[in-house]
């Protein structure tokens, strides 16, 4: 089982965070501050292992982490995952978050932090790995982005055929849009 | 009014979103918590707004504000109202927002049932998906109970995408509600073969997950795990099912010999799974791999760059060695320098995975230079953790089965003193125990062990000097008492006790100034003793007078032990003055208060004291719940590791006669053994006299230059007399060999090996009273999945067992049959043929071509002790009533030398609950179906249930494969299908211990004998 995926940059700023097990929002800072310092203080040469802080539940657990550029990708696991499967894991992701933003760099995690979540929730479920696939992780993202595009699209559309100056056409139209999106 | 509203939310589309606020935050770093407190402000008025569109925005920023560490449970309604939409958009949105908020104690969660009811069986895949996603992260019991059947109608969808995600979450719902295990168990099967590998890979997945709890009721599983194995060429499911095997093999041994020749494979293959198979089933095995790791690390550590792939394999390599040792000691204990080599790795978590190893590679022989090398590592670390693991391995590995290597306990003393000088270590009590540990169970270090802390006391500055190191002042806790208890090995008791009543002690924590208080009392004893000795009483008064001057300091102590312990031990000296200003001796009386020796008790003593008469340990002391009631806790112990504990076996039973002999033989032992004290009354010479410690220099440290605390040349010097000691003993050997060679060639002499030095060889200077007694052995648990025991056949052979009828949803007409056989005897079980006579309305399905009343083989033979299962395909013509199949299997037998043929008649029944099919059904279908009009009623009444109202409806659904409608507080309405598309409806009441269900369904014969199979549960409890 994975227990938190944490991802930060280099001074320890959350870019992502997602626990699959409840803390309260004190702790969670806490258990990143943490992993950031324990991560942090590694050299670039050594290996992607080391065993977790106190509070996320000693040495039972391993954190398993990646540094890319300015950021860190860091996976808590227990004893079932495999080291090396949970490497080539955070690959895969970084990959796909590659392919999703094209040229993916941190800026694309700080603004778009919820498409991150939807990515993450197609290979990652629960704790448990859902996905491993890329191709098969990127279509469906893509084919849940198409369906959010279409609904907005359709909303888009409405707002440019009313105009909002004229108030007194408005009044009818923007029924109209109530009674419809309340019916979709 | 409208106009307003409509305004408003015109504007509100120009509000921030998520980006704005991102940006906001970045360009406000000054006072970033003042502007995320506007910004909450204006997301609570967005809330407030009618337009979903405005809502999902601002839970979109509270999800990122959650990121940051701000609590945005207040939100938790609006979140649902969020995921109540019916556009996809915001409700993705608003269940990514309750997956990372939501929690057990989020009193909303029981408002979004429904939702979530909804959204699984909406015709949007991405609804589903999204949906489970959200509930695998929030599920809580309730959920779980309520939920589990739609979630199981979801394995069988039809798209991929959605069965896997099915299959995922169930095992967050196992976890969260157990009994829904042993209905989807099946299910959960036929997933592992489903021909999507995404599906496939996620039944692996759990099933695994399951299997680590509790990997005995998997074991049937082995078979179908092992074709997955070699044909799978997905990594990650190869992986998983390695692990699974890592799990089941210490359970059935045969499977380690066949999985050896693949698993080979896959390590030629693919090297980078070796560090997934943990298992290691056979020495040719361990050694392919053994050699190959090795290989590895030699090669990683051979290379000048150290590149962060070669480190992982080191660590990986690493990994594994220790999962070998726990097996296989010796092979690994080859590969020592290897691993030392390690331990000077700059990567620290490679040192800290060499140093788990350390454990099982030292010997009696390498015991000193190994610590001696970590005490090196102890000086170079920085940083505590490190410094700390450090400390406690080398206490681990000294300490291991009773100090099992360790030969010189002057040189262990002297090493726990070193350590003491460890800055901020938290460990100190760990040190602390040790030494008194060591103290008390080995009498014969006691004087040194006595001088050493003597000195700990003196310089006892040292230890507190600043606060940083705290936590090693324990280890005065434990200076004190053996300086105290043993204070007769004292050589200058007067020096030790004005140390100990020094006015810097009050600094020290409570319970070891209570320590130091009591000890100096035992200390003043021993004082007066010597002193009255002589002629001179002065001496003593001073003594006295002493105590008097110093212990109102620790009278006034904050603590209240110390000052209890301060106050008592104050009025006691005064009282000693009086009467030493009386000439009178009071030394012995005094003495006499800390008179008899306090001795180490064994873990199991409570075994030796005798039960009293007329107690019956087996007997209940309250009435057994009935056997009805423990059938149903049963599934809760799904996950239960323990088996329910059986009887301990009588250690009584060992004849007084047999008693006597053994305690003879002990003594004997004792009487021959020069190094055992403990029956010797003169301890004290029998160390002394002891061969091969006679140069070990008894008290060696220089007591007139106290500030220096005896260090590292202290610890090395040992290995040197340790050497010379195992010298003279081999020449001691030798001649005895000689003679014994002698009394060979005189007569019958004994076998012995007279090789280089082997582990038995080095006879311990000291010994251990060992108090441990042998343990009784721990009981793996054993839970059965058998269930709804309709059928159960059993001889002293093999035992059928019926676990499930399910009816098959596709074609009405058939029901599967899932049988679970069991081989209980000690012989071979094949050719198994299972044959039931056909009815008129049931009849087995046989392959094309065979006769109606041919047998079935069942595809498998059963070695002794093995289960496995079976399915049986029965077509029926009418479901309306329930039916008794008789049948017989036959098998043969097979011993070594001889094999027969036997029968075993069992009787399948088939009841009317097992054409029932769990269906969903929403409460304005359903009330549609009650309205319709062509369903007949009828009815019937319990009594006497006691059970909760939730509880009830759990039994039927799971026992009769019913699901829940809709339920107002006391009332439910229920569902359930039938295979061949009968409604029936249920309203269950309770009100005190009555319960009436009112049933409706178009066919009455079937819907009466339902009831009356309901009625029976529940009059079964």
């Amino acid at each position: 089982m994975i227990k938190a995926i944490l991802i930060f940059n280099n001074h320890g700023k959350p870019r992502l965070s997602k626990f699959y097990e409840h803390y309260n929002e004190d702790t969670e800072q806490q258990i990143i501050r943490e992993t950031f310092h324990l991560v942090s203080k590694r050299d670039e040469n050594v290996c992607n292992f080391l065993e977790g802080g106190m509070l996320i539940g000693g040495s039972d657990y391993k954190l398993i982490y990646r540094h890319y550029a300015t950021l860190y990708f860091v996976f808590c696991v227990d004893s079932s995952e495999s080291e090396l499967g949970i490497l080539d894991l955070i690959q895969v992701f970084v990959e796909t978050l590659d392919k999703c933003f094209e040229n993916v760099c941190e800026l694309d995690l700080i603004f778009h932090v919820d498409k991150v979540h939807n990515i993450l929730a197609e290979m990652v479920m629960g704790g448990m790995v859902l996905e491993t696939n890329m191709n098969e992780i990127i279509t469906q993202v893509d084919a849940q982005n198409k369906m959010e595009k279409s609904e907005v699209m359709c909303f888009v559309t409405f707002i440019n055929q009313c105009p909002c100056l004229d108030i007194c056409s408005m009044q009818g139209h923007c029924f109209a849009f109530h009674t419809a999106s309340a019916s979709r | 009014m409208a106009l307003k509203i409509v305004k408003g939310s015109i504007d509100r589309m120009f509000d921030k979103n998520l980006q704005d606020l991102v940006r906001g935050i970045r360009n406000h770093k000054e006072d970033e918590a003042k502007y995320i407190s506007t910004c909450i402000d204006e997301i609570k008025q967005e809330l407030k707004q009618d337009n979903i569109a405005v809502k999902a925005n601002a839970v979109c920023k509270l999800t990122y504000l959650q990121m940051l560490g701000y609590d945005v449970s207040w939100a938790a309604f609006n979140i649902v109202e969020v995921m109540s939409s019916s556009k996809f958009t915001y409700k993705r949105i608003g269940y990514l927002a309750a997956s990372q908020c939501f929690h057990e104690s989020t009193d909303v969660i029981m408002l979004t049932t429904n939702q979530i009811r909804k959204d699984l069986s909406s015709p949007n895949q991405y609804d589903t998906g999204v949906a489970l996603t959200g509930l695998s992260c929030f599920v809580t019991p309730d959920l779980a109970r309520d939920l589990a059947n739609d979630i199981m109608t979801l394995m069988s969808h039809t798209k991929p995408y959605i069965r896997k995600k099915a299959v995922l979450i169930m095992y967050k719902v196992f976890l969260k509600y157990p009994e829904s295990l042993r209905p989807a168990f099946p299910r959960l099967k036929e997933k592992l073969e489903d021909p999507d590998p995404g599906v496939q890979s996620a039944a692996v997945n759990v099933i695994c997950e399951l299997a680590r709890r509790n990997p005995k009721n998997y074991l049937s599983l082995a078979p179908l795990f092992f074709k997955l194995m070699t044909s799978s060429t997905n990594n990650w499911v190869l992986i998983k099912i390695i692990k699974l095997f890592g799990a089941l093999t210490p359970l059935e041994p045969r499977l380690g010999k066949k999985l050896i020749e693949p698993l080979t494979n896959l390590i030629h293959r693919k090297i980078h799974i070796f560090s997934s198979h943990k298992m290691l089933c056979s020495q040719s095995h361990l050694i392919v791999s053994l050699s190959r790791i090795a290989v590895l690390i030699s090669l990683s550590s051979g290379m000048p760059n150290h590149s962060a792939s070669i480190q992982v394999m080191k660590y990986l390599g690493l990994l594994a060695m220790s999962k070998i040792l726990k097996t296989h000691p010796k092979s690994v204990q080859s590969h020592k320098d290897l691993i030392l080599q390690c331990l000077d790795d700059k990567d620290e978590s490679i040192r800290l995975r060499a140093l788990d190893l350390l454990y099982g590679m030292v010997s009696k022989k390498n015991l000193m230079e190994i610590v001696k090398k970590l005490m090196l590592h102890v000086d170079k670390a920085e940083g505590t953790t490190y410094r700390d693991e450090l400390l406690t391995k080398i206490i681990d590995i000294c300490s291991q089965s009773n100090y099992q290597y360790i030969t010189n306990f002057e040189w262990y003393i002297s090493i726990l003193v070193e350590l003491t000088r460890l800055e901020g270590t938290r460990h100190g009590h760990l040190i602390a125990s040790q030494m008194l540990d060591v103290a008390i169970r080995v009498r014969a270090i006691r004087v040194f062990a006595v001088a050493q802390m003597a000195t700990l006391l003196d310089n006892a500055h040292l230890l507190t000097g600043n606060m940083q190191r705290m936590g090693i002042c324990e280890v005065l806790y434990a200076a004190a008492w053996i300086c105290g208890e043993f204070s007769e090995h004292l050589e200058n008791p007067m020096q030790t006790l004005e140390a100990m009543l020094r006015p810097k002690v009050a600094t020290l924590p409570g319970h070891i100034q209570a320590v130091y208080v009591q000890n100096a009392a035992k200390l003043f004893a021993t004082v007066l003793k010597n002193q009255e000795g002589n002629t001179d009483s002065t001496a003593a008064q001073e003594t006295s007078q002493l105590m008097i001057d110093r212990l109102p300091l620790f009278v006034q102590s904050a603590n209240l032990e110390v000052q209890e312990r301060a106050s008592c031990i104050l009025q006691l000296v005064k009282y000693i003055q009086k009467l030493q200003q009386k000439d009178v001796e009071v030394a012995e009386e005094v003495c006499a208060l800390f008179a008899g020796e306090l001795n180490p008790v064994a873990p199991k003593a409570q075994k030796k004291v005798p039960v009293p008469e007329g107690l019956d340990l087996d007997a209940w002391i309250n009435e057994p719940p009935s056997e009805s009631e423990s059938e149903d806790e049963q599934p809760k112990a799904i996950f239960a590791k323990e088996e329910p504990k059986h009887s301990r076996p009588r250690h009584t039973e060992v004849d007084e006669k047999e008693l006597a002999r053994r305690r003879e033989a002990r003594k004997q032992e004792q009487a021959n053994n020069p190094f055992y004290i403990k029956a010797s009354p003169s301890s004290q010479k029998a160390y002394q006299e002891a061969p091969g410690v006679e140069h070990i220099p008894v008290v060696q440290i220089d007591l007139s230059v106290p500030l220096k605390v005896p260090g590292l040349p202290m610890s090395d010097q040992y290995v040197k007399l340790e050497e010379e000691r195992r010298q003279k003993e081999r020449a001691d050997k030798k001649k005895k060999e000689k003679k014994k060679r002698k009394e060979k060639r005189s007569g019958r002499g004994r076998k012995h090996d007279s090789g280089p030095e082997s582990e038995e060889d080095i006879t311990p200077a000291h010994m251990v009273d060992i108090v441990t007694e042998e343990m009784p052995e721990v009981h793996r648990s054993c839970l059965n999945i058998t269930m709804n025991l309709k059928g159960n056949a059993r001889t002293n052979m093999i035992s059928a067992k019926v676990y499930d009828i399910q009816g098959n949803l596709q074609d009405g007409s058939q029901v599967v049959v899932s049988v679970i056989f069991e081989n209980k005897c000690d012989s071979f079980l094949k050719s198994m043929e299972f044959n039931v006579l056909d009815s008129l309305n049931s009849k087995l399905q046989r392959p094309e071509g065979s006769g109606p009343h041919d047998g079935l083989t069942v595809p498998f033979q059963l070695p002794p002790g093995v289960s496995n299962e079976a399915r049986f395909v029965f077509t029926v013509q009418s479901i309306v009533m329930p039916q008794k199949l008789k049948g017989t299997l036959t098998f043969i037998v097979k011993n070594e030398d001889s094999s027969t043929h036997e029968k075993l008649d069992f009787k399948l029944h088939f009841t009317c609950t097992s054409y029932l099919i769990t269906t969903p059904c929403y409460s304005d279908a359903f009330a549609k179906l009650l309205e319709s009009g062509d369903l007949k009623c009828s009815s019937v009444r319990l009594e006497g249930v006691i059970m909760p109202f939730h509880h009830l409806l759990a039994r039927i659904c799971f026992h009769h494969h019913f699901s829940v409608v809709e339920r107002i507080d006391s009332c439910a309405s229920m569902y359930s299908r039938s295979i061949q598309g009968h409604h029936v409806c249920l309203l269950v009441k309770t009100s005190g211990q009555t319960v009436s269900i009112d049933a409706k369904c178009d066919e009455p014969t079937l819907l009466g004998n339902v009831l009356d199979e309901i009625k029976q549960t529940f009059s079964q409890c």
